[in-house]
């Protein structure tokens, strides 16, 4: 499996350390040399210096055909559009961003790519140790299927479908056969309306 | 018409500026404070101090009813999440992004922003216009008075569909490989030479003229 992740900050060192102890064969890249003081010692993975948003900067990585490709910097938009790089122009096969924004990371959950959001993960953590109810959005959304060959047009007919279509286009589409997603919540789109 | 522009430096206060001037409805969103006060001193109530990437921050400054909403931040990633927070949320018919990144022009176009405004590629063009587009690359100088240089191959170059030996290069310089579809190859005996290639050849930098005949065609004054 190979797996590139953007931004080596603490989430990102962190990762790039468990992938390769999971197997993964890991790719990071950051605008700072000195941020991959953060990996491990023994981390034999590849360290590239670029920006995650530039094209060539991703193409250097190695990123084009990767499976996995995490952006994990702390830009919400930084990460989103490097995500979206990575799956429409790299054809990488499961894409997530950071998004902290909870706004912006159920906006993008709708546009394809997988969200990830430590404001509503880190709310829900809390709610749930001081005993509280938690609901809502859920903190991460599985990337929707991608469709490498009609692109954002076909995945866009697949998001604004009815939310029992797009669930089972989710269901029976060629990632169906991926293993399960990061959280353990259905993949099935939860399909916020859309206010226009 | 009611026009949003997002990103309150030189571009969007003379767009904002303009376009208020010229009578349409204008919102500038800037989301740093101080510089949303200065602007609206000048020109007016029509600053909302918030940031564009937001949701929220757009639907308070209008973006259900907006006809055209231009994102002209310095920072290509925030002017695409504005233009698909737009698009996609509130259904704005026009959007328009300032991208710097000449490269990115594609991947907008693709992920459905409607227009793409690249000042990088405006000026490039200007000066392309101005020098002579296909000329002998110089790569390196090597030792020994020989240089290597590339030299890019398109329709009208006469080497175009001939191998290295029909060129007929005299002795002093030789193609050594070439570029295609972005993999080098070690040039042999039948390669033929297409349109595309990038040629790389070596020779004593006398050759240069002969160089460029043979692989671009006409000789620079």
């Amino acid at each position: 499996m190979r797996s590139v992740i953007i931004g080596c900050g603490r989430v990102g060192a962190t990762m790039a350390a468990a992938l390769e102890a999971a197997g993964h064969d890991v790719t990071i890249v950051d605008l700072v040399t000195r941020a991959f003081d953060r990996l491990p010692a023994a981390f034999s993975g590849d360290a590239v210096r670029g920006d995650g948003t530039d094209e060539d900067t991703l193409r250097r990585a190695g990123v084009e055909g990767a499976d996995l490709f995490l952006a994990l910097t702390e830009g919400d938009n930084r990460n989103i559009m490097a995500a979206q790089l990575a799956l429409e122009a790299l054809r990488v096969g499961r894409v997530y961003a950071k998004v902290n924004d909870p706004v912006r990371a159920d906006a993008y959950a709708e546009l394809g790519i997988g969200t990830i959001c430590r404001t509503t993960m880190m709310s829900e953590a809390i709610l749930a140790a001081l005993g509280e109810p938690v609901g809502g959005e859920p903190a991460i959304h599985e990337p929707r299927p991608h469709d490498h060959e009609h692109g954002a047009e076909a995945v866009a007919a697949t998001v604004t479908g009815s939310a029992p279509a797009a669930g089972a286009a989710w269901a029976g589409g060629p990632a169906a056969a991926r293993a399960g997603g990061l959280s353990a919540a259905p993949a099935a789109p939860s399909a916020p309306s859309r206010e226009a | 018409m009611f026009v949003m522009v997002v990103g309150g430096g030189k571009v969007g206060y003379y767009l904002t500026k303009e376009l208020s001037e010229s009578g349409h409805e204008v919102v500038l969103m800037e989301k740093d404070r101080t510089r949303a006060d200065r602007i609206a001193d000048e020109i007016g109530s029509i600053v909302v101090a918030k940031d564009g990437c937001e949701g929220s921050a757009l639907a308070e400054a209008g973006a259900n009813r907006a006809d055209v909403i231009a994102a002209v931040t310095g920072d290509d990633e925030d002017n695409l999440v504005i233009c698909q927070m737009a698009k996609h949320h509130f259904a704005v018919p026009k959007t328009i992004a300032r991208v710097n990144n000449p490269k990115n022009e594609l991947l907008f176009k693709h992920l459905g922003v409607d227009e793409i405004i690249s000042p990088t590629r405006m000026i490039l063009g200007s000066i392309e216009q101005d020098i002579p587009v296909h000329e002998l690359l110089h790569l390196a100088a090597l030792t020994g008075e020989f240089e290597l240089i590339e030299a890019h191959l398109d329709d009208d170059s006469p080497a175009v569909g001939r191998n290295a030996r029909e060129i007929g290069l005299p002795d002093g310089c030789a193609i050594v490989a070439i570029v295609r579809d972005d993999a080098a190859q070690a040039i042999r005996p039948d390669t033929i030479l297409q349109a595309g290639d990038k040629v790389i050849a070596t020779g004593r930098p006398e050759c240069e003229p002969v160089l460029h005949e043979a692989l671009i065609g006409r000789v620079v004054t």
